[in-house]
């Protein structure tokens, strides 16, 4: 018979407490600083992105689009040398009714300076008004989102462990989010969701993990708080590995094979999904000794104690 | 069961494998497309050498296929110069799926702009004009009125959001209250007095309001519908979303700007009689109705501008007619006409605005792409003066569709209000096949992985998973192709993110198996705690991440909206492969016989 695993888990826990307190400060802090770099669903503006057959005049089309009065244009190589974006935020209190030309406008001007052929590979304008809206149907979104896990871990378990469960998903956000903010990578649409796929995964991971406390609450007769936790992480822990270590594959795989586009996604994600991990581990167990969860807050009323049994399934 | 939920899968992503061919569809504004059509687009292709194949005629029309996009976007214009005015010529794709696969209605999933090419706009309508221009047609209304009955006002206003009306005595200003409440009943009164002054407030009712941006909303809809008809295109997507804005999608268009042009052009409408006989003629226009030839009269005898609202209805003899109102000026200004004009014939003229492609050669003799403006009139009614008609009157002796036709018509020139651009998105079609290219290639990618690792980590149980596996995600594209889903390059991530996710399932299953053997469970008694136990850890687990995709639908638009799509379906699927399809190859492979050791491999960190 194999040797059961027997890590303490538990008893780095101050130590990784106070680690996961510093990262989720440093978060802030650079949230608070740096704010995020949105991307244009957000802020609203021009993008295009143009294609040329050989290697682009960068500096050349700066010159061009700030002569005609584009001076705010952000122009950059996209990929490879032959593919450049623009980007020309809305200039405040513009009208929404011009700003929608400005493509067209910006396009005639690349072309007329270039000597070959300019292709629009994309294009794309959002206007201030949805932008605006869209920042703000996100960050309720993920509120919302929150909101949910809480009310359906609390039903489903308990609520100390939907307290742990909540305050696990939103280190996982503020760190990754963190992330974006120090490093300055662009925050667009893509990369939210990429945020609530991470909750969902990570929500996951937490589960398959607070449930296995939760049977062994119930089983096991003997063990502190603190062993039992242990014994149950101990358990469930090559899962956690695996499943973490498949899905970096795929994430990867993404990574290398998926071009520009997915690139914030597929970081988003795969940060989420390490921090995820993590968190999983340290932060939902910690809360719940922070709590001082014990056997009685997992029984079932005694007048159901047999179907009780029954259904305390994993 | 599940062999042939499995084949159902199969047989309903299939079609995915056909890919579509960039084609060429042709119709007409209004006349059948015909074989001499079809040989004359053919042999304008012949001489510039175009390949082209699978010409054929259909009712929809031509269709004519090629064998690259390059060669679509050429035959596009060769085609255009060959036809002349009146043709309309879309890019297309056409599907290669077979005969016995279409017959089942098996077909592909759409595939979204950003991997098709196309363009995506959002307008949202200005529903403040709208209402303001209905206050101001009421409001001249009610100052006729008043004049009318001789009632004495100080003055009347536009506020904020509705009428003021000032009197200088309160008898007055109690008369002009009745008058307004038997004449105008629709609209909230309230009365006021301040510093000896009387006043009436008048607003619309929210009811009212809120029906009038429903009507104005869907006028602009028909607008759309009608102006997106000749843009060209072959599949569009016109949807309303929300209260005020109307969502365009147009795949294949790349013109963003010719677009944008065609969906903002106005229209309006114009009331003429129709010309006596023997009039001279430059004084009157003809124009086709119903196969007759009519000759309207160049007066315009009501601008478009004075209806205030037009409905179709059924009179009292349950036939339809149209209901159309008019503001009071335009009111007195028709009684006029129409009473000097007993049993002559009313016209109705829908004008709008159009550009169209002409080419026109340069310096060289090469012929190059222009737009042109020009206007289109069109007759939309054609009928007898029966009495003086005034601010109400009806229009007769039409069918259910022809009074429901005319109606949207009317509204649409009349009523539409101005609409402005806030969201566009292109995508260019090499752009498109590169997206499609990448994604297909970080499936392959990750899926290869995915399962290398499962055959090497869970021996044969990794076979079982991997089996499930590939059965997901064709399951995956059946139910999107049944659905007709959208897909969406980060629709194709997600489906990456399942299969990555979708093996979790089964690692918690098999983990289980092993620890139950550790603990000393038969292999078989192993096999079945392990899949009870785990089910209600994967239900929990995958319903919360289902809850959050459903929120993220709810946020997203566009591709992002994709992703959450496949997300969702790829977590029913992947939970219906990972327990039930698992188990019954588990089952096929150690079912029924008496096993004595399972090839699960080894839990590397527990050894």
């Amino acid at each position: 018979m194999a040797i059961k695993m027997n890590i303490d888990f538990m008893r780095l826990r101050r130590v990784t407490a106070i680690g996961s307190i510093i990262l989720v400060l440093i978060s802030l802090g650079s949230l608070a600083i740096n704010s995020l770099q949105f991307g244009l669903d957000f802020t609203s503006g021009t993008l295009v992105e143009v294609g040329y057959e050989t290697s682009a005049d960068v500096p050349g089309m700066r010159t061009t689009l700030a002569d005609a009065g584009y001076d705010q244009a952000v122009v950059v190589p996209f990929g490879s040398d032959r593919v450049v974006l623009v980007r020309v935020p809305t200039a405040p209190g513009a009208e929404d009714r011009d700003a929608a030309s400005i493509g067209d406008e910006i396009l005639a001007l690349l072309q007329a300076q270039s000597s070959t052929p300019v292709e629009v590979r994309s294009s794309e304008f959002v206007s201030p008004k949805v932008g605006e809206e869209l920042a703000e149907k996100g960050g309720m979104g993920l509120l919302v989102a929150l909101g949910i896990v809480m009310v359906y871990v609390a039903v489903r378990f308990q609520l100390k462990f939907s307290i742990g469960a909540v305050v696990a998903l939103a280190h996982d956000v503020i760190i990754t989010l963190g992330f974006f903010s120090l490093f300055k990578v662009t925050f667009d649409l893509t990369v939210l969701a990429a945020l609530l796929a991470v909750i969902g995964y990570s929500l996951n991971d937490t589960i398959v993990v607070s449930d296995r406390i939760r049977e062994n609450f119930r089983m096991l007769r003997v063990e502190t708080p603190i062993e039992m936790i242990n014994i149950s992480l101990n358990q469930v822990f090559s899962r956690t590995l695996i499943t973490s270590f498949t899905t970096m594959l795929v994430l990867f795989a993404m990574l290398i094979a998926g071009g520009e586009a997915i690139q914030g996604f597929a970081i988003a994600l795969i940060i989420g999904v390490v921090v995820g991990t993590y968190s999983s581990i340290y932060i939902a167990a910690n809360v719940l000794l922070w709590l001082k969860v014990t056997r009685e807050d997992l029984m079932i009323p005694v007048k159901d104690k047999d179907t009780g049994e029954a259904d305390s399934v994993p | 069961m599940i062999v042939g939920i499995i084949l159902l899968g199969m047989l309903y992503s299939a079609p995915n494998l056909f890919p579509d061919d960039p084609a060429i569809q042709v119709s007409h504004e209004t006349e059948v497309v015909t074989e001499t059509d079809l040989e004359r687009m053919t042999n304008a292709l012949d001489s510039v050498s175009i390949p082209y194949f699978g010409e054929v005629i259909s009712d929809q029309g031509a269709l004519v296929r090629f064998g690259s996009l390059d060669d679509q976007l050429r035959g596009k214009s060769i085609i255009e110069q060959s036809l002349g005015e009146g043709y309309i010529v879309a890019l297309n794709l056409a599907p290669t799926t077979p005969a016995w696969l279409q017959s089942v209605t098996a077909g592909k999933m759409n595939l979204g702009l950003d991997l098709q090419g196309g363009v995506r706009f959002v307008m949202e309508v200005d529903m403040e004009a709208a209402l303001q221009r209905r206050m101001e047609n009421t409001l001249s209304n009610i100052r006729q009125q008043l004049r009318s009955e001789r009632v004495r006002s100080r003055s009347l206003t536009l506020a904020d959001d509705g009428i003021e009306l000032r009197f200088d005595d309160e008898a007055s200003r109690n008369d002009a209250r009745a008058s307004i409440r038997e004449n105008f009943a629709d609209m909230q009164l309230t009365t006021r007095e301040r510093g000896g002054v009387f006043f009436i407030e008048l607003s619309m009712t929210a009811e009212d309001i809120l029906q009038m941006q429903r009507d104005t909303i869907t006028a602009n809809r028909t607008t759309i519908l009608n102006r997106v008809d000749s843009i060209g295109v072959s599949e569009p997507v016109v949807q309303q979303q929300g209260l005020d804005r109307i969502v365009i999608e147009l795949p294949g268009v790349q013109d963003t700007a010719q677009a944008k042009r065609i969906l903002q052009r106005i229209a309006t409408l114009q009331f003429h009689l129709e010309s006596r006989p023997g009039a001279p003629s430059t004084s009157y226009e003809t124009f086709e109705y119903s196969g007759q030839t009519v000759r309207v009269d160049n007066d315009v005898i009501l601008q478009g501008d004075r209806v205030s609202n037009v409905r179709s209805a059924f009179d009292q003899q349950g036939m339809p007619q149209v209901v159309i109102n008019l503001d009071a000026q335009g009111g007195q200004q028709f009684s006029r006409v129409t009473r000097e004009n007993i049993g002559n014939l009313m016209d109705i003229l829908l004008i709008e605005t159009k550009t169209r492609t002409v080419f026109v050669p340069d310096e060289q003799g090469n012929l190059l792409e222009q737009q042109e403006s020009f206007e289109e009139k069109r007759l939309i009614s054609h009928a007898v003066i029966r009495a003086a008609l005034g601010r109400e009157f009806v229009i007769t002796g039409l069918s259910v569709n022809e009074a429901n036709e005319l109606s949207l018509l009317i509204r649409s020139g009349a009523l539409a209000a101005p609409m402005y651009f806030v969201n566009e998105s292109t995508v260019g079609p090499s752009l498109g096949a590169e997206n499609i290219e990448q994604g297909a290639r970080a499936v392959y990618l990750g899926f290869g992985m995915v399962m290398l690792f499962m055959m090497a980590y869970y021996r044969v149980f990794g076979i079982a998973a991997n089996i499930a596996l590939t059965v997901n995600v064709v399951l995956l594209i059946s139910v999107m192709s049944i659905m007709g889903a959208t897909l969406t390059l980060p629709g194709i991530f997600g489906i990456v993110l399942t299969v990555g996710m979708a093996v979790d399932a089964n690692v918690l299953i098999f983990t289980r198996i092993r620890e139950e053997l550790d603990a000393g469970l038969s292999p078989q008694g192993a096999i079945a705690a392990g899949f009870d136990r785990a089910f209600s850890t994967i239900m929990d687990a995958n319903l919360t991440t289902f809850l959050v995709a459903v929120v993220l639908f709810t946020i997203g638009t566009g591709p992002v909206k994709g992703f959450s799509v496949t997300l969702m379906i790829g977590i029913i699927t992947s939970m219906f492969t990972a327990i039930i399809v698992t188990r019954a190859i588990v089952n096929l492979i150690y079912g029924g016989r008496r096993v004595d050791k399972l090839s699960i491999g080894k839990n590397i960190l527990l050894s």
